[in-house]
């Protein structure tokens, strides 16, 4: 019998935490010290505080976010719950989740993220939480901000990464935004950017973009919403809970936040935490699918008995009950990983954890309709807003099948020449 | 359920892992694992307490929590100390052993386990018949009491090690006219005897790792009846526990399992690969891994006293990931894959799942779906015990004699 270590790298692989250190470590903020030291072992459960905090935000959501008024305001002009991501963000103190106190925020890890994203997943919230506390915060913690930090840390500030939803991990830049020259009146250290992205997720709430653009050098500027020179379209999207939105740039006034290397490595941070804590929310939607489906086939009475009596059923949904454990294991793996830092043990536990809450989710969401028969088909039940919350999710931030195949490289799984 | 830590009891501190060292390299000072006699080496770890440490005093253990046998282990493997050979002896020290402890009287305890332990007798387990597989419940093999004394008669199948067994857990029917699950008496059957025939039972693997067992007027003291008469439904489930955790519950490194010859000879025969093995090949790797830390996860769970009930969903998920692994290998050895290493009937000592050559592998792993509870049970009892689904409509009650067979 060997001790259970679970962070054994594969015959073949880079062991070491100094090879391709992906995203680098952050310059401050969770995990600021966080080289990935291959002796370490994760830690798959759920601390005392995690749970605290996770009733805490269900609380808010189920008093909140009723999945009626979710789905009365998907068909809204304001999609986003500006009122919800206040109090989650000011009040339950969600947004400073991963900015240091100093900073004005709680100074905790991905591993609380990620348990929030669980909540926001089963109730689809229809909030910023992602883009803005997880993935641009970041990306401004990874390029040492303290600007616009302390506005995220109290809720008065919401940020979004100018990246599509659709991109993978391993995405650079978008090539459409481009430098402009400086107007009369700039001060020394404005620059103006000018340029079309389109398919951004959570930026429709954002008052603040981070913007990369691939010029010489290589850049991340931030563009407050408020200049002139912004303007945001939103887009009709499979999924209405999480709306994207078309950001066209046009001589807008920006600040440099990160250049060179120290950009590129602030991008790649910010998708990799994105992809992670995306798994937990995934994991959160699949298992609210499995337990709405669950106690509606104790109810659903035909042939004279609850459908859930039928073996048909019943091996569906415990398959599904299967699917959900083993990806808790591999989002709880990613969320102490990214919590340690940003070396290619956490790089692996992403993609481990995105590939298969990304297919479990889509199946726990498929399975809810199915086993609801005829009534999960129709646009008043929640069925829908899983349905597409979950494959919105399994393209966003990478694909499953991406992620597999980062594998290639990860555990020396070569493709054929 | 206790938490190994609170079952202890006592307000003694617990030993921590520097201490558990320093009392094996005292027993190893003291019995130079070079010099003394094997049996003998393992009777005084037996009896120093370093044989299982979660045991309680006096029958091998300390009552520590379980997680620290590691540290011992390690030590005795460090110093070359010679081994009890668990592996010759699974069904004993994964299944009889925490029966026993669980429903033996004191006097089976200290008179079953040390030899036990020590592997001079290798245990196996007569519970599965010709006509009651998933249906363990409906069982026929009857036993019948004579004063002190029980008398049994039936089939038995499906039991590994019966050829080398000395002892027997045996599962049969005392009352016939109770309802089915009522009527069953565990037992601790000798094998050494006269009443007791074993007969190897040839796999699609060619080899013999099973044994039938015929029991004709085979003869059982009462003395070695474990649990209440009428009760061996209840003490048969906590052995079928202690299976099922030993078949998919144990802690590996990464790449450990069927992954790993699989992804040797990717990494090994660039000619092999094609796109679409590539694919298989990530996904099940994924999924391996994916389910090797569930198995950490559970394990965890476990450590700090928050057992839950992943632990049905490992054997499963085992069972699903042998087979598609070992069927992947077979295909990617191409032609290769077209041979077999022998169909001989050998009679190996204990299931070896990862062994010999890809066809084996693939054709072994067709039993992992059915041994220790098929995947379609396992998954009624996830949707009943575990999602709370109601039960299928029962047929079988009445006394046992009267159903339909």
């Amino acid at each position: 019998m060997s001790e259970a270590t679970v962070n054994d790298t594969a015959p073949g692989q880079a062991a070491s935490g100094s090879a391709s250190d992906g995203a680098g470590a952050a310059a401050h903020g969770p995990g600021a010290s966080g080289r990935n030291r291959p002796a370490r072992t994760a830690n798959l459960l759920y601390s005392e505080t995690e749970t605290e905090l996770r009733a805490a935000v269900r609380e808010l959501l189920t008093d909140k976010a009723p999945w009626r008024d979710v789905l009365a305001r998907t068909e809204t002009g304001q999609t986003y719950d500006d009122g919800l991501w206040h109090t989650l963000a000011a009040e339950v103190g969600c947004a400073g989740l991963l900015i240091p106190e100093s900073l004005g925020g709680a100074g905790a890890s991905y591993r609380e993220a990620a348990v929030v994203a669980e909540e926001l997943g089963r109730a689809v919230a229809p909030v910023p939480f992602l883009g803005s506390a997880v993935i641009a915060t970041t990306a401004l913690c990874a390029a040492g901000d303290t600007e616009f930090l302390p506005e995220l840390a109290s809720g008065a500030l919401t940020a979004s990464l100018a990246i599509p939803f659709a991109a993978g991990t391993r995405f650079r830049s978008e090539a459409t935004v481009r430098l402009d020259a400086p107007q009369r009146g700039d001060e020394r250290g404005d620059y103006r950017l000018s340029g079309t992205i389109t398919g951004l997720a959570d930026a429709l709430p954002a008052g603040l973009l981070i913007v990369p653009v691939d010029s010489v050098p290589y850049g991340l500027y931030a563009v407050r919403v408020s200049e002139s020179g912004v303007g945001k379209r939103p887009l009709v999207s499979l999924d209405m809970t999480r709306q994207l939105c078309e950001v066209r740039l046009e001589g807008a006034l920006a600040r440099r936040v990160a250049a060179g290397q120290a950009a590129e490595q602030a991008v790649a941070a910010a998708l990799l935490a994105g992809a992670g804590v995306l798994a937990s929310e995934q994991l959160g939607l699949a298992e609210q699918c499995l337990d709405t489906t669950v106690a509606y086939v104790k109810e659903r009475r035909q042939f004279a008995r609850p459908v859930g009596g039928f073996q048909a059923i019943k091996h569906r949904l415990a398959d599904l009950w299967v699917a959900v454990t083993q990806a808790r294991a591999a989002a709880r793996y990613a969320a102490d990983w990214l919590a340690a830092g940003f070396g290619p043990e956490t790089t692996m536990a992403v993609a481990l954890a995105k590939a298969a809450c990304s297919d479990t989710a889509l199946k726990a969401a498929q399975e809810m309709i199915q086993l609801h028969g005829g009534i999960g088909f129709t646009w008043e039940h929640p069925a829908h807003l899983y349905l597409k919350r979950a494959k919105a999710d399994s393209i966003g931030l990478g694909t499953a099948d991406a992620h597999r195949a980062s594998l290639d490289v990860l555990a020396n799984l070569p493709a054929p020449e | 359920m206790l938490s190994d830590q609170s079952a202890q009891g006592g307000n003694a501190p617990l030993p921590d892992a520097d201490a558990l060292r320093s009392q094996v390299a005292e027993f190893l000072a003291a019995h130079d694992p070079g010099s003394t006699e094997r049996l003998e080496f393992l009777r005084a770890r037996f009896d120093a307490g370093l044989a299982w440490v979660h045991y309680p005093a006096g029958l091998g253990g300390q009552g520590l929590p379980r997680s620290l046998q590691v540290v011992v282990d390690r030590e005795f493997a460090a110093s070359g100390a010679p081994t009890n050979h668990p592996e010759r002896n699974g069904i004993g020290l994964g299944m009889a052993a925490p029966t026993i402890l669980a429903h033996g009287t004191p006097e089976q305890k200290e008179r079953w386990l040390r030899p036990l332990w020590t592997g001079e007798e290798i245990w196996c387990q007569l519970f599965s018949e010709p006509g009651a597989g998933s249906d363990l419940a409906g069982l026929a093999t009857r036993a019948v009491r004579d004063g002190d004394t029980w008398t049994a008669n039936g089939q038995k199948v499906w039991t590994s090690s019966a050829h080398m067994a000395k002892r027997a857990l045996l599962v049969a029917r005392t009352d016939p006219d109770a309802p089915k699950h009522e009527g069953l008496t565990y037992f601790a059957l000798d094998m050494k005897q006269p009443g007791v025939e074993v007969r190897p039972l040839r796999q699609i693997t060619g080899e013999a790792e099973f044994n039938e067992v015929f029991l004709t007027d085979a003869q059982i003291p009462d003395a070695d009846r474990i649990g209440s008469i009428g009760q061996g439904w209840t003490v048969s489930m906590s052995t079928l526990m202690n299976e099922r955790v030993s078949i998919g519950g144990n802690a590996m490194p990464r790449e450990g399992g069927m992954i790993a010859s699989a992804a040797r000879t990717w990494r090994e025969h660039p000619e092999l690969r094609t796109p679409g093995l590539h694919d298989r090949l990530l996904r099940l790797w994924a999924d391996a891994e994916v389910a090797r830390l569930a198995g950490a996860r559970l394990r965890q769970q476990l450590a700090a006293g928050q057992p839950g009930p992943e632990g049905s969903a490992a054997k499963l998920v085992f069972a699903r990931l042998n087979q598609e692994i070992s069927e992947f290998e077979v295909e990617l050895a191409g032609g290769d894959g077209l041979l077999y290493d022998d169909w001989t009937l050998r009679r190996p000592e204990g299931a070896n799942f990862f062994g010999r050559n890809p066809g084996f592998r693939f054709l072994r792993a067709k039993g992992n779906s059915i041994e220790g509870g098929t995947s379609e049970i396992l998954r009624n009892i996830i949707a009943e015990r575990v999602l709370g689904l109601p039960k299928e409509a029962r047929v079988d009650t009445g006394p046992w004699k009267d159903l339909p067979r």
